[in-house]
């Protein structure tokens, strides 16, 4: 088995007073996309500049490529680290080619070719149109565009992506998700953190929810869906009122009209039962998307949080 | 290495867009030249002053404007990059801070010294060509060496100030402050010590505590070596027991190396 490209081994971090990671243990392999999820100031950024070596944890160890991110021997690595920060703007007076030229040379490219990669990288996230053009003159899409570009540079093995969508309208998403996938078929491997959760899931091997520094769920989605034991919502079309005297289905009513709410293992177990009915004509079948299972997450933990805030305020 | 001539290149070319390079070569040439046609219209004639009128203006002159432009070229080096994000962004290229650093203070130092010497150089060709006179061209060339230690010390000292603060307006703030003690404030604290406080400092004192401002140590370069009615001051008092150029020299260089050698320390340990 391939060792982990990046493991985190009960991983804190503390800044002054405020704990921003608390025992993390985290690994990523090759080739997999793992989403971060957590509200403002839950620890996803820090997370991301532990792994990066931009800051060395209070406790606990982290490997990226098999060595300590923020070691002497982890330099030539970091030409293989692509990392999008979460506010960045860029030398405004430049022009978008100067900009990602200079970070080309950065990573190591030299020669003739730093010009060309930079210009096939602005090509790739749709922003050579307007390379001539000084950064100051862009909308806040093309500085994300022009920011991803800058971390794809080098194709790299590990990328680092602090809320890459936002800004991005619907049909740059679609191609920076196509872009995502693409690298992962290459055996890159992806931390990606989103406040925009609705479009990730399907790009996304696994999730980490992250609360007040402490890591709530960790797992694919079938997984934390399992976990969460959600319910699979069923909307059966024609039955009407057969649905209410039922006996096997009254049990998954909901107050809405139509709707049942079924657990995951009586999922077929129902499916079938409804398929036999001869009215039905149509069937939709829903099962907890990772909105409703982060909100679930959440509200486990929202109790706590509420308590330790109310004590903050006296 | 190849790091460090990246980052000097982006810094240097950034001087040249944003005209810090014209407009410091123009201000330093209109002054310089200026002073030296019309440095002794004060005293009812006009025409070329002599050597060391010239250059005793000039240094009074080069004294206040060097530290200011270089603290103002360099106080937003490292903060502005912080607030725009960009900072974060290069740590995690394989790019040291060391090298960062040093690859700044090349390329902005490269454009504070290139402005000085084509500045001041174009009224020493001047001058060396209206008294036909090879002694204009060594004062000049030490007038010049300690312009562009000046400069680069001051550079260091800002990077401290960027490195130090967190905001780009509090930055500015401690760079204007830094100006006026070291340019205003320092001599005439001296001043004061000398007339103030009877028999409290010796000459030899006065000296060394001049060696804690750059600005002074500069002022003592070029003035030591000439005719001391042009100088006035406490300054007159510390020349006569002056150090070696040499050791002047030493002492402004070590005004570099020292803030940058900290600057980098500082760096080392901060986070972002």
């Amino acid at each position: 088995m391939n060792s982990p490209l990046v493991s985190l081994t009960n991983v804190s971090m503390k800044y002054k007073k405020l704990d921003a990671l608390t025992s993390v243990n985290m690994t990523l392999n090759q080739g997999e996309v793992l989403g971060l999820f957590g509200h403002n100031g839950a620890g996803k950024t820090t997370m991301m500049k532990l792994i990066l070596g931009v800051l060395t944890p209070t406790e606990g160890s982290i490997e990226v490529m098999g060595m300590s991110p923020e070691s002497v021997e982890a330099w030539h690595m970091r030409s293989k680290v692509g990392y999008l920060p979460e506010n960045v703007s860029f030398y405004e007076q430049l022009t978008g080619l100067e900009v990602l030229t200079y970070f080309v040379k950065l990573k190591g490219g030299s020669g003739k070719k730093v010009q060309q990669q930079a210009i096939e990288l602005l090509e790739q996230v749709g922003v050579a149109h307007a390379m001539k053009r000084q950064v100051k003159t862009y909308s806040k899409g093309m500085r994300q565009r022009l920011g991803l570009a800058q971390a794809f540079i080098g194709k790299p093995k590990l990328l680092l992506l602090d809320e890459p969508t936002t800004g991005l309208d619907p049909i740059a998403t679609a191609d920076f998700y196509q872009t995502v996938d693409q690298l992962k078929t290459q055996g890159t491997s992806v931390i990606l953190c989103s406040h925009v959760l609705p479009g990730v899931e399907q790009h996304i091997d696994r999730a980490m929810i992250l609360s007040s520094g402490k890591v709530l769920a960790m797992g694919s989605l079938a997984e934390l869906r399992q976990q969460a034991n959600l319910p699979v919502v069923i909307k059966p079309v024609g039955l009407n009122g057969s649905l209410c005297s039922d006996s096997k289905l009254t049990g998954f009513l909901t107050k809405q009209a139509n709707v049942l709410h079924v657990p995951e293992q009586d999922k077929l177990a129902t499916l079938r039962h409804l398929l036999a009915h001869d009215s039905l004509h149509d069937i939709h079948v829903e099962p907890a998307n990772l909105e409703q299972v982060y909100q679930y997450y959440l509200s486990i933990d929202g109790q706590p949080s509420q308590v330790t805030k109310a004590g903050v305020q006296h | 290495m190849r790091e460090i001539f990246t980052v000097a290149n982006k810094e240097f070319h950034d001087g040249l867009r944003n005209r810090w390079l014209v407009s410091i070569t123009v201000i330093f040439a209109m002054l310089s030249v200026g002073l030296t046609y019309f440095g002794s219209a004060a005293s009812g004639t006009l025409g070329i002053a002599s050597l060391s009128t010239t250059v005793a203006s000039l240094a009074s002159l080069a004294v206040f404007l060097i530290p200011l432009i270089a603290l103002l070229l360099s106080y937003d080096s490292f903060v502005g990059e912080q607030e725009g994000g960009t900072l974060l962004l290069l740590l995690t290229y394989p790019l040291s801070k060391t090298q960062l650093l040093l690859g700044k203070f090349i390329g902005q130092g490269g454009i504070i010294s290139l402005a000085t010497l084509l500045g001041f150089g174009a009224s020493a060709l001047l001058l060396f060509f209206q008294l036909e006179d090879e002694a204009v061209l060594v004062t000049f060339a030490l007038f010049i060496g300690s312009a562009i230690l000046l400069g680069l010390s001051f550079t260091a000292i800002a990077y401290l100030i960027s490195l130090l603060v967190s905001e780009k307006s509090k930055a500015a703030g401690f760079a204007l402050i830094t100006w006026f003690l070291f340019a205003l404030a320092f001599d005439l604290a001296l001043l004061a010590l000398l007339v103030g406080v009877e028999q409290g400092l010796t000459q030899q004192g006065l000296t060394q505590l001049m060696m804690l401002n750059p600005a002074d140590i500069f002022r003592l370069v070029n003035l030591a070596g000439l005719d001391s009615s042009d100088v006035n001051g406490a300054l007159a008092i510390a020349i006569n027991s002056s150090l070696s150029q040499g050791q002047l020299f030493a002492a402004l260089t070590a005004w570099v190396v020292l803030p940058l050698t900290l600057a980098i320390f500082i760096f080392k340990k901060k986070t972002l």
